[in-house]
């Protein structure tokens, strides 16, 4: 089932709008200015795009199709209240650059989610602006740069990076300017201590590292690893994908990190659109406050609106919030105030949830991947055989069916109506399956998970071309991608005449 | 209540299943001393509350709705058509995650491929990538794509000082580490005439924005000159457009640009405070291999039909790792699908209107303002929407008294150029009436006359 592109349901002078008529008198544009051929765009009528756009979304999997068990991405159900949320007018429809007094709504909220991800965290400050996970991780690094370059300490340049990081880690430090030295895992899914203190110098920035890592496992020398980095005069930096296991179960900043990003449109809920819109909101301990990206919110006493006395405590009527820029900012890392509409729906998902649902989130999640992982182990290898967090690898390869391959089975899995595990990450480990079920999924669900695995188990040992030449059932088969980045064709080009 | 489904039934069997106790005992790795900290949040609201808390928050803005909108400078008020909004409603697109799994992927990834074309078509460059955070971010990038492409060799960015200024510092913040020298806003009065003088061996590129932060137009001879002038030297020509302006105006691509940015929330996206956003990010084909970024490319599948994938994704970090061209992962699909929406739903000609509609209009009202004692339109260049008016009071004065009028007035640029104090940045788009310019015209006059006073 394929869908024909836009442009080829395109006939000249159809169009799906009604605009205004021009009501003033009309002006001259100089002629070294007009474009002589129109823009290569589409024309339709309304009917045909709505049904043209209906047809892909078809096409598509989405948490709201089914079960969504990509780990580290926590596919969690996207509340439908949250899209309404962030449709009020009041926070659509604000302008960035409006007087602060006009926008004491959208302020406060910020604010507010502020504080939420403080108390969550443990840190002292957050800031909102990072508009991505990544580009958290850039606001991040750069700050532990500054915080170092501040106290004069120009010697640092490298940063710690465990070989089970996401690719973003390593990524963001070249964006930084810095040096990435990797280090091993050992046997039991931790951060090699041996290694580490190998490495550990004073060149050593700081330290990034994602906890639960992305084997699912907690590092069982947590303490260790940070007493290590510091002792060194480093910075632990924590990677803050995986926080969906531990809200209301720690908080990072008292496992002794000192700088981590959230992901809103993982932990806090947040539809992924298809790969974006995010968030990724950067906290801080105290001593690293003046270095936060800006503006950030601040609340102040608004000496006109208080009628306090000396001795009253002051109500929420006392306070007007400002936008603030820190002492010592590493600066503004995108336009405006970080990506607000996703900031909205994260705050409706802390409202309902308070602090127990939070933790019952957690909890759950946690459940969740304990309970698929002791299930699947005795079908598929477990390479760390120890409680996970919220998610867990298994190895998606069978002794007695050494043909078939992670990928296969993922394929496979489609048939079945599900969207498969993380493939190939993280990458120290065969043929991995990376499996994040997620918090709002039902036993039934997991069950049905399980049952569909093990039977593509049996499969690839009996009928092995079911699983490579899976998927069946879905709208295409297999790709040849070797051919789309050999002959890169990257846009729609007119047919030639 | 969590949004979690399971019954204390269901997690009694999953934890017997596991062969521990209690779902505490799960946590024993986490060290007992900050384990299970207390969460001092607000009590949990139902669905109703919640709602209401929130509406309170929104109705305590002044919102666009309820106000004659002429505040511009990064962010614009144009009419969404309400397709988009359907269209970007569909949850198959929006809980969707990256299309990592083409197969399952099919809608997310020909929106993406559409998207491409629909830039390219606009900008008439070859290659446009998924998207970018926002127009600031896509200009940080495409500084690290020409230093890229100058082989690391070449460290610096000639930047205009007419390039938004936010978008400059932006530059500046991505770039820290890295070594790079942003020059050429060092003197902000300077005009575009002024840049060539920066460019010199060590230029990676220089960027300019059109029209400028100003509303302005420079001349497409003195861009293209400006574009010569850094090829011969060796740079890069980067461009951030606004695309609207597009539909009307002579495309990048015939003043020699090599990359092309901007902001697209114009595109059929509400400006909600400032995001999410969309970057676009366009460049020449030679280009391709040292983009940041997501690329969407036709191929085929085990049947031969026609499909559609990621691709060149060797050039991203969760391949390349720390040799990537850029960390980004996450970028705004969703928001591209949006501004796709709405070019569709545009059209070229539809798409012209709205450009016209912006041109007329505010010509209109600035030749209206231009007549009113005290006040001065600065005209000196062709302009698109956009444009500069030299006030007798401050303009955060002004701005206080226009609110009284249910007018947000236009953008103090004395904020980032000292010596444009008392000058405000006008915009006016397609969805100002005319009575609302008369409006503002009227109270422009009366506020001028109690300045007087």
């Amino acid at each position: 089932m394929t869908e024909k592109l836009i442009y080829e349901l395109s006939r000249p002078g159809r169009c799906a709008c009604f605009l205004p008529r021009t009501d003033v008198p009309p002006v001259e544009l100089p002629s070294e200015w007009v474009r002589e051929e129109a823009p290569l765009l589409p024309e339709v009528s309304e009917v045909d795009l709505v049904r043209h756009y209906v047809r892909l979304s078809q096409l598509n999997y989405g948490v709201d199709t089914g079960f969504y068990p990509l780990g580290s991405c926590t596919m969690k159900y996207n509340p439908k209240v949250n899209e309404e949320a962030c449709r009020l007018p009041g926070f659509a429809q604000t302008h960035p650059l409006q007087p602060e007094d006009t926008v004491q709504g959208n302020l406060k909220l910020m604010y507010e989610l502020q504080c939420y991800l403080r108390e969550i965290s443990g840190f002292a400050a957050v800031s909102l602006q990072p508009a991505a996970g990544a580009h958290g991780e850039l606001a991040g690094i750069l700050i532990m740069r500054a915080y170092h370059l501040d106290r004069g300490d120009t010697g640092r340049s490298r940063i710690l990076i465990p070989d089970s990081a996401h690719g973003t880690n390593p990524a963001s430090t070249t964006m930084s300017g810095l040096e990435v030295v990797q280090l091993k895992s050992d046997s039991r899914g931790n951060v090699d201590l041996d290694d580490l203190r190998a490495n550990l110098d004073d060149r050593v920035i700081g330290m990034m590292l994602t906890n639960p890592n992305t084997l699912g496992l907690f590092d069982e020398h947590l303490e260790e690893v940070a007493r290590l980095v510091h002792g060194a005069g480093g910075l632990m930096y924590g990677d803050g994908a995986n926080l969906n296991a531990l809200m209301g179960i720690a908080k990072p900043a008292a496992l002794g990190f000192d700088v981590m990003h959230f992901n809103l449109h993982k932990t806090f809920s947040t539809p992924h659109g298809g790969g974006g819109p995010g968030s990724g909101p950067v906290g801080v301990t105290q001593e690293l406050a003046r270095f936060l990206p800006g503006p950030v919110v601040v609340r102040v006493l608004d000496e006109e609106a208080c009628t306090c006395r000396p001795d009253d405590e002051h109500d929420e009527f006392c306070y007007r919030y400002e936008l603030s820029q820190p002492g010592s900012s590493i600066g503004r890392l995108k336009a405006f105030h970080g990506n607000f509409g996703v900031m909205v729906r994260a705050y409706t998902y802390i409202r309902m949830l308070g602090s127990a649902g939070l933790r019952q989130a957690s909890e759950d999640a946690v459940l969740n991947a304990n309970y698929l992982q002791a299930r699947l182990k005795r079908v598929y290898p477990v390479p760390y055989e120890r409680p996970c967090m919220h998610e867990f690898v298994l190895e998606g390869r069978l002794a007695d069916a050494p043909g078939i391959r992670a990928l296969d089975i993922s394929k496979r899995l489609m048939d079945f109506g599900m969207h498969p595990p993380t493939n190939y990450f993280p990458l120290i480990v065969h043929e991995a399956l990376m499996i994040e079920p997620t918090e709002t999924e039902s036993k039934e669900t997991l069950d049905a998970f399980v049952d569909a695995m093990t039977r593509i188990a049996e499969e690839a040992r009996t009928q092995p071309e079911l699983l490579r030449d899976a998927p069946h059932t879905t709208p295409v088969g297999r790709l040849d991608e070797v051919r789309a980045a050999r002959e890169p064709r990257l846009r729609w080009k007119p047919p030639a005449a | 209540m969590s949004y979690v489904p399971h019954t204390d039934a269901d997690r009694r069997e999953m934890l017997a299943a596991i062969g521990v106790g209690s779902v505490e005992e799960l946590f024993a790795v986490v060290p007992e001393s900050v384990r299970f900290p207390e969460l001092e949040l607000p009590e949990p609201l139902s669905e109703a509350e919640v709602l209401e808390e929130l509406r309170v928050l929104s109705d305590s803005n002044a919102d666009l709705d309820h106000l004659a909108c002429f505040l511009g400078a990064g962010a614009y008020r144009h009419y969404i058509p309400s397709v988009v909004q359907h269209v970007i409603g569909r949850s198959e697109f929006y809980t969707a995650y990256t299309p990592y799994q083409p197969e399952i992927s099919q809608g997310t990834l020909q929106t993406i491929f559409e998207y491409q074309s629909m830039i390219c078509g606009l900008t008439g460059m070859d290659v446009s990538n998924a998207s970018h955070y926002d127009g600031a971010t896509a200009m940080a990038e495409a500084v690290i794509m020409a230093i890229s492409v100058g082989r690391g060799k070449r460290r610096k960015a000639v930047v205009a000082p007419a390039v938004h200024p936010q978008y400059r510092e932006v530059v500046r913040t991505y770039t820290q580490g890295m070594g790079v020298q942003v020059v050429g806003d060092e003197d902000l009065t300077a005009d575009i005439g002024r840049l060539a003088e920066r460019i010199d061996g060590d230029t990676a590129c220089v960027i300019v924005q059109v029209p400028d932060f100003f509303g302005g137009l420079d001349s497409p001879e003195t861009l293209s000159a400006l574009a010569d002038a850094a090829h011969r030297a060796g740079a890069l020509f980067v461009v951030s457009v606004d695309p609207i302006s597009l539909g009307l105006l002579k495309p990048p691509s015939e003043y020699g640009v090599d990359i092309v940015v901007g902001e697209g929330q114009s595109l059929g996206l509400p400006p909600s405070f400032g995001g999410p956003y969309l970057g676009f990010f366009a460049c020449r084909e030679e280009y391709v291999r040292r983009m940041a970024g997501r690329l969407v490319g036709e191929t085929v599948d085990s049947q031969g039909r026609r499909s559609y994938v990621l691709t060149l994704a060797t050039r991203e970090q969760h391949i390349r790792r720390e040799r990537a061209t850029s960390n980004i992962c996450t970028n705004e699909a969703l928001c591209a699908l949006a501004a796709s929406v709405y070019l569709a739903a545009l059209g070229p000609r539809g798409l012209r209107q709205v450009a016209e509609l912006c041109y007329h209009r505010s010509h209109y009202a600035a030749n209206r303002i231009a007549q009113v004692p005290g006040f001065a339109v600065l005209d000196n260049r062709p302009f698109f929407k956009e444009f500069v008016v030299r006030c007798p009071i401050p303009v955060e004065e002004i701005n206080a008294e226009l609110m009284e009028w249910d007018i947000l007035g236009g953008y103090d640029l004395g904020r980032d150029y000292p010596h444009l104090a008392g000058h405000m940045l006008l915009c006016v788009t397609e969805l100002n009436t005319r009575a609302q310019i008369d409006d503002l015209v009227m109270a422009l006059r009366i506020i001028g006359e109690g300045g007087g006073e």
